[in-house]
């Protein structure tokens, strides 16, 4: 067996030079200081992402995406199909953790000034790959065709729609005509199974090649500390493994979530129903969803909730654009003022959403 | 101009480049096309039967199909007959009858009209429509407002 191995290693590395791969893998090193345990929350992402994909596939198996079809095939796929409702309940878990692991993993580069140069594109494909995942959940959250989800795709499209110039056009896109309907459904498909996973992967391949390419980033002043006594720990295996034994204790985690607390499907969407009360987005939304509440209804001339998601807008690209404006941070000098920013951006974010989900 | 003289290079370099430009347009243009929707005809509704009145409850409200819209139709509790569009001006949810309030209100943002449709709480920045309630016998019938 071992000569096999040893065999078809050789004959793959004759084809194309795999002890060159090996060798590099054996040369990289990861720095290891009181911060390196955010490292691995990069890693639980790439995890739970692979996860999504798996059991995507799965549910792709029995789904139809059609307004007559799409409720009773889920429904199908929990009560009939064998073990049906855990690979949903684990999908919808690990979206749901997948977006958390990548806002903890977003912060950490944040407070840690990772993003200084020269790793700006990693943050931004970091970035974007962040919105394509609150895509995902927004798209993926229709497909059951329940009512929470008909809603929410009614006020999340509609949010697109107030935005000036551009807002009626993209609305109906989205929507694939003037309501949300049966052709919604079919769109939020295909940009949930296709689209999203197409450019997504390529973001990740970028993602990646640059982590590699670039090594771990450091935190701001570790350089000028003398080079003999830092430490460093080998990528392969030392790190790799406890990667592995992270993605474990996530995977069990998803898995008693998935059994103990098995995701609901809820009520048809029914398009001639009020909307029910205690109606709230997907918890990643709720502190937008949540500060739309306070705006009112119009601020001089302009509608409150333009104003808001104008706003949301603005405070977005700054926050993507931030490694091209922080450039103390890039020129290697502490910055605390990025700190402060990041703090009152956190805590904001937990006020609204804990008052999101009481209120 | 430097006086450089116009060459058949540069003749064929506006003529590819005119070309290239010209075959991106020919492939974006049905792609854009194809992704807006087309506009689907809709039945023009003018009237609607909403039901035997004897079948609306006092303090209540119910929601009918107006063509593909959704109508609020409300009867006070003194015995009033009032409908309204039930989409909410603020963000497009469907509003319901809040009999504990005596009001108009939107589940997704706390939004709440008066029984006229007048926006009175909350975000919505506009009134609902209203639409016309007639009895013909018992039948209860919604009518646009011209």
């Amino acid at each position: 067996m071992k000569n096999l191995g040893t065999s078809l290693y050789r004959w793959i590395d004759e084809r194309v030079q795999l002890r060159d791969l090996v060798e590099y893998m054996g040369k990289k090193y990861v720095p290891v200081h009181r911060g390196s345990i955010w490292y691995y929350f990069g890693g639980v992402s790439l995890f739970l992402f692979i996860i999504q994909v798996v059991t995507g596939i799965l549910l792709l198996l029995y789904y139809k995406g059609s307004e007559e079809l799409a409720f009773e095939s889920i429904q199908f796929l929990m009560s009939k199909v064998s073990f049906g409702w855990l690979v949903r309940s684990v999908h919808s878990w690990s979206a749901n953790l997948f977006i958390l692991a990548a806002f903890i993993h977003m912060f950490s580069v944040f407070f840690e000034k990772s993003y200084r140069s020269p790793r700006e594109i990693t943050w931004l494909t970091g970035m974007l790959m962040l919105f394509l995942a609150l895509g995902f959940g927004f798209s993926g959250y229709l497909l059951p065709w329940n009512e929470l989800a008909f809603f929410a795709t009614k006020v999340g499209t509609d949010i697109a729609g107030v935005l000036p110039v551009v807002g009626k056009p993209l609305m109906v896109f989205l929507r694939g005509g003037e309501e949300v309907t049966g052709a919604t459904l079919s769109r939020f498909f295909g940009f949930h199974v296709a689209v999203l996973p197409g450019l997504f992967t390529v973001l990740l391949a970028i993602h990646l090649l640059l982590v590699q390419r670039q090594g771990m980033s450091e935190p701001l002043g570790i350089e000028e500390e003398p080079a003999h006594p830092r430490k460093t720990m080998p990528f392969f295996p030392n790190f790799l493994l406890r990667d592995l034994l992270f993605w474990l204790i996530v995977l069990n985690l998803i898995a008693i979530l998935a059994v103990f607390f098995p995701w609901e499907l809820g009520k048809k969407a029914d398009a001639f129903a009020s909307a029910p009360a205690g109606i709230r987005p997907e918890w990643y939304f709720l502190f937008m969803f949540q500060t739309l509440k306070y705006f009112p209804a119009k601020i001089l001339f302009v509608d409150g909730e333009v104003l808001g998601v104008l706003l949301f807008g603005v405070a977005g690209l700054l926050w993507v654009l931030v490694p091209f404006w922080d450039r103390r941070s890039s020129r290697g000098q502490k910055n605390r003022l990025m700190n402060y920013i990041g703090i009152a951006i956190v805590i904001y974010i937990l006020v609204f959403t804990i008052l999101g989900w009481l209120l | 101009m430097n006086g450089e003289p116009k060459t058949k290079r540069d003749f064929l370099k506006y003529v590819l480049g005119g070309g290239l430009i010209a075959w991106i347009g020919a492939v974006i243009y049905p792609v854009v096309a194809y992704l807006n929707p087309p506009r689907q005809g809709e039945v023009e509704v003018s009237s609607v039967k909403v039901g035997p009145l004897t079948g609306i409850e006092k303090d209540s409200g119910t929601i009918v199909r107006f063509g593909n819209k959704p109508v609020i139709v409300i009867r006070t509790a003194a015995g009033d007959l009032r409908a309204f569009s039930a989409t909410c001006t603020h963000l497009d949810c469907t509003v319901q009858y809040r009999k504990d309030f005596g009001v108009i209100w939107c589940a997704c943002h706390n939004g709440k009209y008066d029984l006229t449709g007048r926006n009175i709480a909350g975000p919505p920045p506009r009134p609902l429509d209203e639409f016309r309630v007639t009895l013909q016998g018992d039948e209860v019938f919604l009518s646009k407002k011209s």
